[in-house]
């Protein structure tokens, strides 16, 4: 659109034709008051607030719905326009029942601000205001009927944002009411519900305090919190949180979740996880003392400088007596990338072990070979919001993925994309897909060969076979020009490139490939893997890693370390941040003989076996930095705090220390550095210090502390393929997107590698070992399960 | 059905074959019926429009837009199909024409939604009653039915080629809002009916996103009369800038109620004290709401106007929809200010702040005035209200409520507050049991 100029206020200002009058004034600096209006959302034009004087029109028009147009003028702060503005407020304020002083919203009501603006103070009605009583409409969802003031943000957020459609707007006049879709006259307990995600964007749009979050609401002042802008420790999106913290006795307990300030890759997205799920934290099941095994077989807990010594002395012996191929170690997806990355250099330079990997959750080490030096074909998770096509195999992120879910349906509904569905399942995003086909069960393989040219293959694909449905998706898909694939962690391996094949075959494509948890991808990038370093490089050609001295056998993997340990071959295992006992099914038994350490937040499966539990911070009680499914790096803040824990990265520092490690060739950290006269890293075999040497060709100071995670950032940038950083970006709270390393050295004649891929298949209501010590969501998944049981047992009658 | 009225100096044209049995297709036909679609269909779209445009018929809804205009600005090409629209959700209290055209003469307004649709290039129309017109719904399908069953309706119309009209009837649940043109559309689709936003405008995004005419059922039906008779000619029956003639329902407290079609200009003095025998029972006239319940009051002082478009609203008023409510020196304006707004309060569909929070708390407290408790402030305050509700609302509705408002508190506000002071003016209009009931 070519750009107009017209006048604000006597300002000549310029914008593309046809953007809104109140977005164009939004640029500008020009602020126009609104409650109904929402960017992205249908317009409503329902409250009245931005109305706008535009000459040559006989009434006050509203901003929201007025295009710019050439020559226009207007004037937005008349006396007229105040008189109108605090007119409605009069309204509104009339059957508002200004309980401020208690109302969850005080402090940062959209009402509050706009009575303070326009002096609306005076109240001067007689008659009784209308009231209902309050409603609980899920665990998470509260709505308080005398608060709204029907603005239908909700209604459009929940129908529009989230193709929901849970919420609606039942009588007319002042009697007007959101109402749920599960009516009293149908539900169970005789109480109106809502059948719904539960992801609390309704309560996130409101601009009062008619819905209030479960988690939340009587909680405390917004005021009384600090706010930490962190990212959520849930599934690979990588949603941005800010999360709501207060000062307790023993910490800093979160109360609350939101997307405050509408940052990040998520904008003013989160879902029911990312926005309540953060109550583990305060869970009473939570370890905040070590523990360590007695004699009596009972685990008793013991002050941490007793517990460190044990296992320090314990590693180091059972390294020096029984070699480090018999430690293994496993790490978890939810740790941070200076974790992982310090996790694996200790396995792998103090422990002398490569036995080391975790819960996989999607094939990065396919993935990040096939497109290795193809890095511009690496799609960011912003990608999703503005590519004019997109198909999606595989996964199903309305449950798993719920910001891939978002950006997706708003990409279809704003931008008009073309989203391609081929799914097993009849996952919940064929509704916005301009074409769906469903695969056979286990038919992502014959799909990816069907697409990459083998005709033969569409009768494995689909259940029927019917070729000219699949070649009619094909030729759709091959016609874009600009395709983005999301691709689910069904399809790994061979299947995954010859997937990837195809979508190289066409102009312009990108990829992305989904995982679980917040940082699965940071794992595998950082080298919790057994035959791989940190960007993948091989152990056997460690190039820049020379410097590690690490063993140059490949280890033993996840399943094949619990092999070792039920032959008895495993002499101890560190497991930090993971449950592989639960989620591999491991036989307790295979571990008697085995010395295991598990650094966790609960005595899970895991930790009811080890010899010693470490009381672990969780990702919101610790600082650093994660990558996502898409390979977008963000940081993390500590928000959170909980007397008697320690990170996994103070903890991984203290064993090495207690093993006796050179704990400055660990951890490169300290004046030292340049002060050891030499006595440190590489300066002994009259090398330079290559790290003291690219600090300083970075502009970087050493770090003065062992424990500060971002000495290994340092590192991580300096060796690891792909993660060159823009420090400025992650510092100022942004996402960087990071592509795959340029070059890879490919592994020649590898034996073919053992798919260890596991899919988590959590839904909305479940995150793994983690959310089961999340209230909410337990409270959410028997809130899920009595409705659907209900609905069930009304079925059968 | 009810008795139809007369008087010498009606001119029936849309009315003139009201009681002679029209209903029936077969004297509809005999009267001249569905001749005027068959010239339509010969001398093209061009020729209709220029024809409407000539008579100076403007909208009988009560926005006076001129309806050859309307037609005009529907696109030639269009890829979704256009619609026509016939708008008989015939809601104004006060106004009862349309439900007399329905009863008497239903195939006029087929004609006319057929003509309108040759006219624009619709092949299908859809005439929309209010819901409380059940009665008449009976009435429109079988003049649809038996339009249907000639080769009126349906595919090769009188027998020509390609030349196809479809006709669907509905009606309303029962919402004012929904005589609001897009909160109709919204109904139609099967949604609430609530006002869209504007532009864009029904002639270019209108029914299911097509291109849509939406006429009054009164303006429809002036249609196929005057293609008969002439532009001009039809247009010369009525005043300046305002063709042809209308019908005007003259209720309350007159000698002769009833819906009388008088030429467009007609004195309004005239129309209440000869055309509709004066004030019933020889008393004095106090008020009158001159074109349906949300035009400003006439006082009698002000009653010396002619019934068109520009001179009502000369008068500070509006022609409206044509419902002229006379109200004698019994009646107390704070009661009937009260019953008015307490229909614009119970109709609000509540979706803008200021209709829907401000005709409830203008109610609340003309209710309070009318219980005795008032005191003279309510009287600036509902002005107040009234004031800040004319034209800040999304749809015609608020202002609606606050004309009217705003016109009795203006003009009789020493009524209002003698009556705060306990010298009440007036006997009760109806007893609270029938407000209950009311619409």
């Amino acid at each position: 659109m070519p750009d107009v100029t017209f006048t604000v206020d006597g300002k000549k200002l310029t914008a593309p034709a046809g953007t809104l009058l109140i977005e164009a004034c939004k640029t500008s600096g020009i602020e126009i008051p609104a409650f109904c209006y929402y960017p992205g959302l249908s317009l409503q034009a329902a409250c009245r607030m931005c109305v706008v004087r535009i000459e040559k029109m006989p009434k006050l028009q509203t901003a929201c719905t007025t295009p710019v147009a050439e020559g226009m003028v207007i004037q937005t702060e008349t006396p007229e326009i105040a008189q109108a503005r605090k007119a409605t407020l009069q309204l509104l304020l009339g059957n508002h029942p200004l309980d401020c002083p208690v109302c969850d919203a005080g402090g940062e009501c959209e009402l509050q601000d706009m009575t303070f603006k326009y002096g609306a103070a005076d109240s001067f009605y007689a008659e009784p205001k209308n009231h209902r009583e309050e409603q609980k409409w899920s665990p998470v969802v509260y709505f308080d009927r005398p608060r709204c003031i029907l603005c239908y943000r909700c209604v459009r957020m929940c129908g529009e944002g989230m193709d929901v459609f849970a919420l609606g707007i039942q009588n007319r006049g002042s009697s007007s009411i959101i109402a749920p879709n599960i009516a009293a006259s149908e539900s169970p307990d005789a109480l109106a519900h809502v059948d719904c995600e539960q992801c609390g964007m309704c309560i996130d749009a409101c601009p009062v305090g008619a819905l209030t979050s479960g988690t939340y609401r009587y909680k405390t002042r917004p005021w009384e919190m600090n706010h930490v802008a962190t990212i959520c420790t849930h599934c690979g999106d990588g949603c941005k949180t800010t999360l709501g913290v207060r000062s307790t006795t023993d910490g800093a307990e979160i109360v609350r979740g939101d997307n405050r300030d509408k940052s990040g890759i998520n904008g003013d997205f989160l879902c029911n996880k990312g926005r309540y799920a953060f109550d583990f934290a305060n869970n009473e099941a939570r370890l905040t003392q070590p523990l360590v095994r007695q004699p009596d077989g009972v685990l008793k807990p013991v002050s941490w400088e007793t517990a460190l010594d044990h296992v320090g002395r314990k590693l180091r012996e059972l390294r020096d007596t029984r070699g480090g191929k018999a430690i293994g170690v496993v790490g978890g997806n939810r740790l941070t990338n200076e974790e992982a990355y310090l996790l694996q250099k200790f396995a792998r330079t103090v422990l002398g072990t490569n036995n080391i990997d975790h819960h996989r959750t999607a094939d990065y080490v396919t993935f990040a070979r096939v497109l290795a030096g193809k890095g511009a074909r690496a799609a960011s998770q912003r990608d999703n919001q503005t590519v004019p096509a997109v198909l999606l195999v595989g996964g199903d992120p309305s449950n798993q993925n719920p910001l891939t879910a978002w950006n997706l349906r708003s990409d279809v509904r704003l931008n008009r994309a073309r989203l391609y569905v081929a799914n097993s399942g009849e996952i919940k995003l064929r509704r916005q897909a301009k074409a769906f086909v469903q695969l056979a069960p286990f038919g992502y393989d014959a799909f990816a060969s069907y697409l990459a040219g083998d005709e033969a293959a569409s009768a494995g694909a689909l259940e029927g076979g019917d070729a000219a449905k699949l070649s009619g998706f094909r030729d759709a898909l091959q016609a874009e020009e600009s395709l983005l694939i999301v691709i689910g962690s069904e399809l790994r391996g061979a299947a995954l490139e010859r997937l990837i094949g195809f979508g190289l075959s066409l102009p312009n494509t990108k990829f992305a490939l989904l995982s679980d948890y917040v940082n699965s991808r940071g794992a595998a990038d950082m080298g919790l893997l057994p035959d791989m370093l940190p960007g993948y490089v091989p152990v056997g050609e460690p190039g820049a890693f020379a410097e590690y001295g690490a063993p140059a056998e490949p280890g033993l993997d996840v399943l094949e370390t619990f092999d070792a340990a039920a032959r008895g071959e495993l002499a101890a295992l560190y497991v930090v941040g993971a449950n592989p006992v639960a989620r591999f099914g491991v036989d307790p038994a295979a571990l008697r003989n085995t010395f295991v350490v598990v650094q966790e937040m609960f005595l899970t499966e895991t930790a009811a076996l080890a010899d010693v539990v470490l009381p672990a911070a969780n990702l919101y009680e610790k600082s650093g930095s994660v990558t996502n499914s898409y390979g977008d790096l963000q940081l993390v803040n500590k928000a959170g705090d909980r007397a008697g824990v320690r990170s996994d990265f103070e903890m991984i520092v203290r064993i090495a220390d207690k093993m006796g490690a050179n704990m400055r060739a660990l951890v490169p950290f300290g004046k030292g550095l340049r002060a050891d006269m030499g006595q440190t890293r590489g300066a002994q075999s009259g090398e330079a210090d290559r790290h003291a040497v690219w600090l300083t060709a970075n502009n970087l100071e050493p770090r003065l502390s062992p424990f500060d995670p971002f000495a290994i950032l340092d590192e991580i940038q300096r060796l690891v393929p792909g993660y060159d950083l823009l420090r400025l970006q992650l510092l100022s709270g942004n996402d960087q997107h990071l592509a795959p390393p340029a070059e890879l050295v490919q592994i020649q004649g590898a034996p073919a590698r053992r798919d260890l891929v596991l899919p988590a298949n959590d839904t909305l209501f479940t995150s793994g070992t983690l959310g089961r010590y999340s209230p909410m969501l337990a409270d959410l998944q028997a809130f899920e399960d009595r409705r659907t049981s209900k609905l069930n047992q009304t079925a059968a009658d | 059905m009810p008795r139809l009225v007369s008087h010498p100096d009606e001119v029936k044209v849309l009315s003139r074959r009201f009681g002679q049995g029209a209903e029936n297709i077969d004297k509809y036909m005999e009267l001249d019926g569905y001749k005027a679609v068959q010239q339509a269909i010969e001398q093209g779209p061009e020729w209709i429009i220029n024809t409407m445009k000539a008579s100076g018929l403007r909208g009988r809804g009560g926005a006076g837009f001129p309806t050859g205009m309307k037609w005009s600005f529907v696109p030639k090409q269009s890829e979704k199909p256009k619609y026509v629209l016939v708008n008989g959700d015939e809601s104004e209290p006060g106004t009862c024409k349309d439900h007399v055209i329905f009863l008497h003469d239903p195939h006029a307004v087929i004609e006319g939604t057929m003509i309108a649709g040759l006219a624009i290039g619709a092949k299908m129309g859809f005439i929309y009653l209010r819901g409380e017109y059940r009665y008449l719904l009976k009435i429109v399908e079988k003049a649809v039915a038996d339009a249907y069953a000639k080769g009126v309706l349906g595919k090769n119309i009188f027998g020509k080629e390609g030349v196809d009209f479809d006709i669907i009837t509905q009606t309303g649940a029962g919402a004012y809002e929904v005589g609001e043109e897009s909160a109709l559309m919204e109904s139609l689709e099967g949604k609430r009916g609530v006002p869209r936003i504007k532009p864009p405008f029904p002639a270019v995004v209108g029914l299911y996103g097509g291109p849509t005419v939406i006429n009054n059922a009164e303006t429809i039906a002036s249609a196929p009369h005057i293609l008969l008779m002439g532009g001009e000619a039809y247009a010369k029956l009525g005043s300046e800038r305002n063709g042809g003639t209308r019908l005007f329902g003259i209720s309350g407290h007159v000698e002769r109620p009833g819906v009388y079609e008088l030429p467009m200009g007609y004195n309004l003095k005239k129309a209440i004290y000869e055309v509709a025998g004066g004030v019933k029972g020889g008393k004095k006239l106090k008020a009158v709401v001159p074109g349906g319940s949300s035009c400003p009051v006439l006082t009698a002082d002000e009653l010396d106007v002619g019934l068109d478009f520009d001179q009502m609203g000369k008068a500070g008023t509006m022609l409206g929809s044509g419902g002229i409510v006379v109200l004698d020196e019994t009646v107390s304006i704070v009661e009937f200010a009260l019953r008015t707004i307490k229909f614009y309060q119970h109709e609000s569909c509540g979706w803008c702040i200021p209709c829907r929070e401000g005709t409830d708390w203008i109610k609340k407290t003309l209710q309070r005035v009318y219980d005795g408790g008032g005191a003279k402030k309510d009287v600036d305050q509902v002005q107040y209200l009234a004031e800040n509700m004319m034209g800040r609302t999304f749809c015609p509705l608020g202002d609606a409520a606050a004309m009217p408002t705003l016109a009795f508190v203006k003009k009789f506000r020493k009524e209002f507050e003698d009556y705060i002071e306990g010298k009440r003016a007036g006997t009760p209009l109806i007893t609270e049991q029938e407000l209950v009931g009311a619409h």
